[in-house]
C-alpha cells in the first residue's frame, strides 16, 4: 500500500508521518504542495505543522495548494485522508470535513500527551481500534478548539461522527472533540498526532493503532 | 517619475471579525489586560483583522471574502470601497 503524505512550505510533521508510514508497514510517498497528481497513493496524510505560515487563519492558504485539487477528488471517490493537526485544519478549511479549529480558549500553546477514547471504529483510521478503547497521544497546537454550529454537532454526535474524543480537554473545543469524520467516514481529522507516537524508540507506538488502521481496510 | 497608480484602482477595506456568539479569547485576553493598565469601563472586546486591497474591479471582492479572506463557519465580514 502507497500512503502519500502531503508538504506544504510550514508542515514540520511531514517527515515525521512518512517515518511513521514505513514503520506501519507500508510505503510513504511524498506528495509536493506543487504536485498535480497523488502518485498513485492509496491513502493520503496530511500532516501536521503551520502550512504558509498559519497566515490569515491556520490551513486557509494550505486549501488552495495545487496539490488538494487531487486530493479533494481522492476524498470525494471515498479514498482514506487522514488530516493531523494543521492537517485537520486544512481539511476544514477545504470544506472535506465540517466545522473550524478555533485558537485555545486558555490562550496558550497546548504541549502535552492526553487521554483520548476512540469513538468509532467505523473508519479507515479507527479500524483496527475497539470502540471505547483508550489511548494516550502527543497534542501540540495553539488552534485545536475544534467548533461547529449547533446543528452541525448534534448531527456528529447522531452518526457517531466524533472520531475520538479528549478525556482531558486540553483546548476547550465542544463536547471534547479531538478528532472528526466527513459523513462518508473515509476523511479524518485529528489534533492529536499518532504519527509521533509510532516509534517505541521514542517511547511508544499506541499512534501505530490508527495509522495501521487503514491497512486494514485496504483488504476489505 | 511615471505615475504608477492606475486610474481604475479601488482601494477596498475589508473588516473580519468572530461571528456573534463564537467564542473570541483573544478580545477576552485583551479586555482582562485593559483594567490592568488602568483603563476601567471596558464592557467587551472584540478582536478581528483588516485587510487593505486594491483591485481593479470590486466585482469579485464579495466571492474573495466567502471564499478565503473570511471562515463563514466562524467569521463575519463587511467591506467597502475607500476610494
Amino acid at each position: 500500500m502507497r500512503v502519500g503524505v502531503t508538504v506544504f512550505p510550514g508542515s514540520n510533521c511531514d517527515r515525521d508521518a512518512l517515518h511513521a508510514v514505513k514503520l506501519m508497514g507500508a510505503e510513504p510517498v511524498e506528495l509536493w504542495h506543487a504536485d498535480a497528481d497523488l502518485k498513485g497513493s492509496d491513502a493520503v496524510i496530511v500532516p501536521g505543522g503551520f502550512s504558509y505560515g498559519d497566515y490569515l487563519r491556520p490551513g486557509a492558504i494550505a486549501r488552495f495548494a495545487k496539490v488538494m485539487a487531487p486530493l479533494e477528488e481522492f476524498a470525494r471517490e471515498g479514498g482514506p485522508v487522514l488530516g493531523v493537526c494543521n492537517g485537520f485544519q486544512v481539511l476544514c478549511e477545504a470544506h472535506l470535513l465540517p466545522g473550524a479549529l478555533l485558537q485555545n480558549t486558555h490562550l496558550r500553546f497546548a504541549c502535552d500527551r492526553v487521554r483520548v477514547r476512540v469513538e468509532t471504529a467505523d473508519t479507515p483510521w479507527t479500524a483496527a481500534c475497539e470502540r471505547g478503547e483508550e489511548l494516550v497521544l502527543p497534542v501540540a497546537h495553539n488552534e485545536g478548539n475544534y467548533f461547529a454550529d449547533a446543528e452541525t454537532l448534534a448531527r456528529l454526535e447522531d452518526e457517531g461522527r466524533v472520531v475520538l474524543r479528549y478525556l482531558e480537554n486540553p483546548n476547550g473545543s465542544m463536547n471534547d472533540i479531538a478528532g472528526v469524520c466527513n459523513e462518508a467516514r473515509n476523511v479524518v481529522g485529528v489534533m492529536p498526532h499518532p504519527e509521533r507516537v509510532s516509534d517505541s524508540a521514542l517511547g511508544s507506538d499506541e499512534g501505530l493503532k490508527i495509522l495501521r488502521s487503514v491497512l486494514a481496510g485496504a483488504t476489505v | 517619475m511615471p505615475d504608477t497608480a492606475k486610474p481604475d484602482s479601488l482601494k477596498i477595506r475589508v473588516l473580519v471579525r468572530p461571528k456573534e456568539g463564537i467564542l473570541d479569547p483573544q478580545g477576552e485576553a485583551v479586555r482582562g489586560a485593559l483594567p490592568a493598565l488602568g483603563f476601567d469601563g471596558v464592557k467587551t472586546v472584540h478582536v478581528g483583522r483588516l485587510i487593505e486591497m486594491e483591485v481593479e474591479s470590486a466585482d469579485e471582492v464579495d466571492a474573495m471574502c466567502r471564499r478565503l479572506l473570511a471562515n463563514p463557519t466562524v467569521e463575519e465580514y463587511e467591506w467597502e470601497v475607500v476610494s
